[in-house]
């Protein structure tokens, strides 16, 4: 049996994680599919219907510009979903880089990446955030990088960690004494046992980055309107929270979903991955 | 001159330093001096610690020495470059004790054994698959196991798998760093058996670590006894198990377990190990030693040739 198919198996045992991956699966099909299936256009302004309760033909309301909030929200998925990914993705290539660079070669390449990593963790990355907003206008774009490069550090020190200990392993020391080169230890042997871990961080980190670009959004530093973002239909629900409940109410919830699945899959991912549990399973 | 020689070895590693205090260092191979033949098994036995892997991963170039030198056909392995160095990891390879340890949980058991095939070049794609089964059917597996996963083998499968990737390259000295001590006494004996008959075909010298006495009694033509990152005694098999010499060499023999007991008093060794951080001065085994006598706690005893063999002590 192929492990991936045991992990599946593992994987799928856990039924909160389970629960989760169907609701991140489902947030990934709604943020695909935007185009095609939301009700009305997400920007169009309809002013006699401003702030209309949810009722049949707007089920989650309009908002205070008459505009629909579930096409709001479809459309404001794909940016949170779309800014989890890139910034996660932008952090783990990085964090990889740094992280075995650090590991494998050890010594003074070590030390310096470190010392580099512990400069950069000293930031506070909202600050930060903050910091290059005030210079580059908020795009999408923006928003992904700097999430991206001042969230890879947590992975370098991960990888570096995996390097580590990988690195001295009999297998490693058998490969290297079968004549394979660093480039083929790196990416044949160290690598590919190095990678669970970061799954594991990686979804975590997916939810982290959408609660982040929410936030941003929500304190107007993010995507800018009348781009939708889920956090910036909370502003408008922020501002109007006496008479128009479902303003807050539905972003808030899908926020939370999004944020909340993640973390089950990353847990799941975590137990199925962890290899200490395996071998127990095909008793 | 032998297939490989090993002149006066020393392999120390730093200590961490306290503040202020001076740089200690563990000696843990400390001038060892011997050289295996060709197509010959040479055993080193000794305690945990006494060096033993440290002298293995050495020897395949694994880590540089802190001096001294190891020359594999006329070169110092340590100024090998390159194409040079290719064609050395060529002809040694290991096995390693832990079979757990030792295949790369994401390659599956072809890619294991392919891999130093490909490096090598040594037989072109299309002859590649045939190549793997010949040397799964050396080992005694089967072809139908070559894309499955080591998770799915036993120890004593996966240490068979480690032998058929030693042996893809057709090296000259197989490395063996206790082989059989992670497996069960009846796969030993299977394990011990495939090892011995590739030495019998392929004519492949050994370097085989191990504590276990008996299996180095068998399969041995040479054995050194390491003590503390030293040699101590250094004869041929039978010599040195009919009749040890040095006080170490008698006291480890007789604390080995007999399947018929003789009703022969045991001389078990009294107190552990002294650290190789802080090795005793004189002889090192002296805080240990039964026959211990006037110099043995001064002077260090030279590893000198006594009756066809090599002993360092003071009684001979």
């Amino acid at each position: 049996m192929k492990l991936s198919t045991i992990i599946i198996k593992r994987f799928s045992k856990n039924k909160l994680a389970v629960t989760g991956f169907c609701t991140v699966l489902f947030l990934l099909l709604t943020a695909l599919l935007a185009p095609f299936i939301s009700p009305y256009d997400p920007t169009t302004i309809d002013i006699n219907n401003i702030l209309s309760p949810p009722a049949k033909n707007h089920i989650f309301g309009t908002d205070e510009l008459g505009r629909d909030v579930l096409s709001r929200m479809m459309w404001g998925s794909r940016i949170s979903l779309q800014v989890g990914f890139m910034a996660v993705g932008i952090a783990i290539l990085i964090g990889i880089i740094v992280g075995a660079l650090a590991g494998y070669y050890g010594g003074i390449v070590d030390s310096i990446l470190m010392r580099f990593v512990d400069i950069m963790l000293t930031i506070p990355t909202l600050f930060l955030i903050l910091a290059v907003i005030a210079i580059v206008e908020p795009s999408i774009t923006v928003i992904m990088v700097v999430i991206g490069i001042t969230s890879w550090m947590g992975i370098a020190r991960l990888i570096r960690a995996e390097f580590l200990t990988l690195k001295e392993r009999d297998f490693v020391l058998g490969a290297k004494s079968s004549g394979a080169g660093n480039t083929r230890i790196i990416f044949r042997h160290v690598l590919p046992n190095a990678l669970a871990p970061v799954f594991v961080t990686a979804t975590f980190r997916i939810a982290g980055a959408i609660l982040l670009e929410s936030g941003l959004s929500f304190l107007g530093l993010g995507v800018q309107p009348p781009t939708p973002s889920w956090g910036n239909i909370l502003t408008s629900g922020k501002d109007n929270i006496e008479i128009a409940w479902w303003l807050s109410f539905y972003p808030g919830i899908a926020i939370l979903m999004a944020a909340l699945s993640y973390n089950l899959v990353g847990e799941g991912l975590r137990d199925a991955l962890d290899p200490r549990l395996w071998g127990a399973e095909e008793e | 001159m032998g297939i490989i020689d090993v002149i006066d070895l020393k392999k120390y590693f730093p200590v961490k330093r306290k503040a202020f205090a001076k740089q200690e260092w563990l000696k843990a191979v400390d001038g060892i001096t011997f050289s295996i033949k060709d197509g010959a098994v040479f055993a080193l036995v000794g305690e945990s610690g006494s060096g033993k892997s440290t002298v293995a991963r050495l020897i395949l170039r694994l880590s540089l020495p802190t001096s001294g030198s190891i020359v594999f056909q006329g070169d110092d392995i340590q100024k090998l470059r390159r194409d040079s160095l290719l064609q050395f990891r060529k002809s040694v390879q290991i096995i390693f004790q832990d079979p757990f340890a030792s295949l790369n949980p994401r390659m599956t058991v072809f890619d294991t054994i392919s891999e130093p095939l490909k490096i090598h070049k040594i037989v072109n794609k299309t002859d590649l698959k045939d190549r793997v089964i010949s040397l799964l059917e050396s080992v005694g597996l089967q072809a139908d196991i070559l894309n499955r996963y080591p998770h799915e083998f036993s120890g004593g499968q996966r240490q068979r798998i480690c032998i058929a990737r030693a042996l893809a390259v057709s090296p000259k000295i197989l490395v063996a760093d206790e082989p059989l001590s992670a497996l069960d006494v009846s796969i030993q004996a299977q394990i011990l058996n495939i090892l011995q008959g590739l030495q019998k075909q392929s004519n492949i010298s050994f370097l085989f670590i191990s504590h276990d006495l008996r299996v180095v009694q068998y399969f041995s033509d040479e054995v050194a006894v390491m003590y503390l990152g030293k040699i101590v005694e250094h004869a041929g098999t039978n010599d040195l198990f009919s009749r040890p010499f040095h006080p170490y060499t008698v006291e480890l023999l007789s604390s080995a377990p007999r399947i018929k007991p003789d009703g022969r008093k045991r001389e078990i060794l009294k107190g552990d190990v002294p650290s190789p951080i802080d090795i005793p001065p004189g002889c090192p085994f002296h805080p240990r030693c039964p026959k211990r006598f006037d110099p043995c706690d001064r002077i260090m005893p030279e590893l000198k040739e006594t009756k066809g063999r090599f002993v360092s002590c003071h009684l001979y």
